[in-house]
């Protein structure tokens, strides 16, 4: 029941974070200031996004192999490998460091 | 382009990071299961949650501590959406309530991909990669959930590069001029200095301030000014 309970708190919570800004703004629009923030806001939280994916890890630290992947997706892709191969190379780099 | 076309662009875009997800929802729903949640929870879960980071974070919390506390953690890692939904608001069309309904469909790898620049999103294309998305990552989790293959095993086979090394793709495809680079360059910096004393999600909320940084205008001196100093 505690799950239960959990899950559809979280569920409500999460829903109303994305529904504030609309609720409370409606037709109006940002400031000139505030929309320029808005224009970098993708690359500033993709890197968030990268570092807490990379760093997390339940607070257990850096994986040598897991950014050793990540990297190897990244130079594959500049490269010009599609998406998906590039992130498939990546995870293939990941799996054969773990073997070894 | 016309909504529809940009909601069917958005469908295909969403493959990429629809695999990444499908994936993690397998990941889900294996451990969901073996935290005792049964096979319904974890599948109803993935349906109206819809959000990994905040899901994993309740199974793992959840077993150690009360359920208020894993609320607020899961609750804390989706912070950022509230500065998304803000970005996002201008794009949208309608009253507070229709606009409010449309954010529903915010995901990260979507907010990235419907970002037209200078502030703009294309909300069908963001809605057309998230249908993408939540179709993966419930089926992934119908999948955990039945087969509930060893954690461990998903991650000896790699399987924690795919959002990463995805979001690393997405943002070298993000950074357009330097200043772009500045956000993501600010943005990770920060970002990391935060997860050194910060809840995981108060560390990616610190990421947003590299937009401000990028933002802020550059003062130049203009003639008048550098002739008098010297």
């Amino acid at each position: 029941m505690k799950a239960w309970i959990a899950v559809l708190l979280v569920t409500v919570g999460a829903s109303l974070l994305k529904a504030v800004g609309p609720l409370a703004l409606g037709r109006r629009p940002l400031p000139d200031s505030a929309r320029r923030v808005v224009g970098f806001m993708a690359p500033a939280l993709l890197a968030g996004l990268i570092v807490v994916e990379l760093g997390g890890n339940g607070g257990d630290g850096l994986d040598g192999a897991q950014i050793a992947g990540v990297a190897v997706a990244g130079i594959a892709w500049r490269l010009h490998a599609p998406m998906l191969l590039a992130v498939l190379l990546g995870a293939l780099t990941a799996a054969a460091l773990r073997l070894l | 382009m016309t909504t529809r076309a940009s909601f069917v662009s958005g469908l295909r875009l969403g493959v990429g990071p629809g695999a990444a997800t499908f994936v993690l929802g397998v990941s889900f729903g294996a451990a969901a299961t073996s935290a005792g949640w049964g096979p319904v929870l974890p599948i109803l879960s993935s349906m109206f949650t819809f959000s990994g980071s905040a899901q994993f974070t309740l199974v793992t919390t959840l077993p150690t501590g009360t359920a208020a506390a894993a609320v607020v953690a899961a609750l804390l890692i989706n912070l950022r959406y509230l500065v998304m939904g803000i970005a996002l608001n201008d794009s949208l069309r309608g009253g507070r309530w229709w606009r409010a309904l449309q954010s529903q469909a915010l995901v990260d790898a979507s907010f990235v991909g419907a970002h037209q620049g200078g502030g703009r999103f294309d909300v069908a294309r963001m809605v057309g990669m998230t249908v993408t998305q939540w179709t993966c990552w419930v089926a992934g989790t119908a999948l955990g959930v039945g087969l509930r293959p060893d954690p461990d095993l998903l991650e000896r086979l790699g399987g924690d590069v795919v959002f990463p090394a995805f979001f690393l793709l997405l943002a070298l495809e993000e950074v357009r001029s330097p200043r772009a680079g500045v956000a993501l360059v600010v943005g990770g910096t920060l970002s990391g200095l935060a997860m050194l004393v910060l809840d995981p999600g108060l560390a990616l909320l610190a990421a947003t301030a590299g937009a401000v940084v990028a933002a802020a205008p550059i003062r130049r001196r203009d003639r008048s000014d550098a002739g008098a100093s010297r």
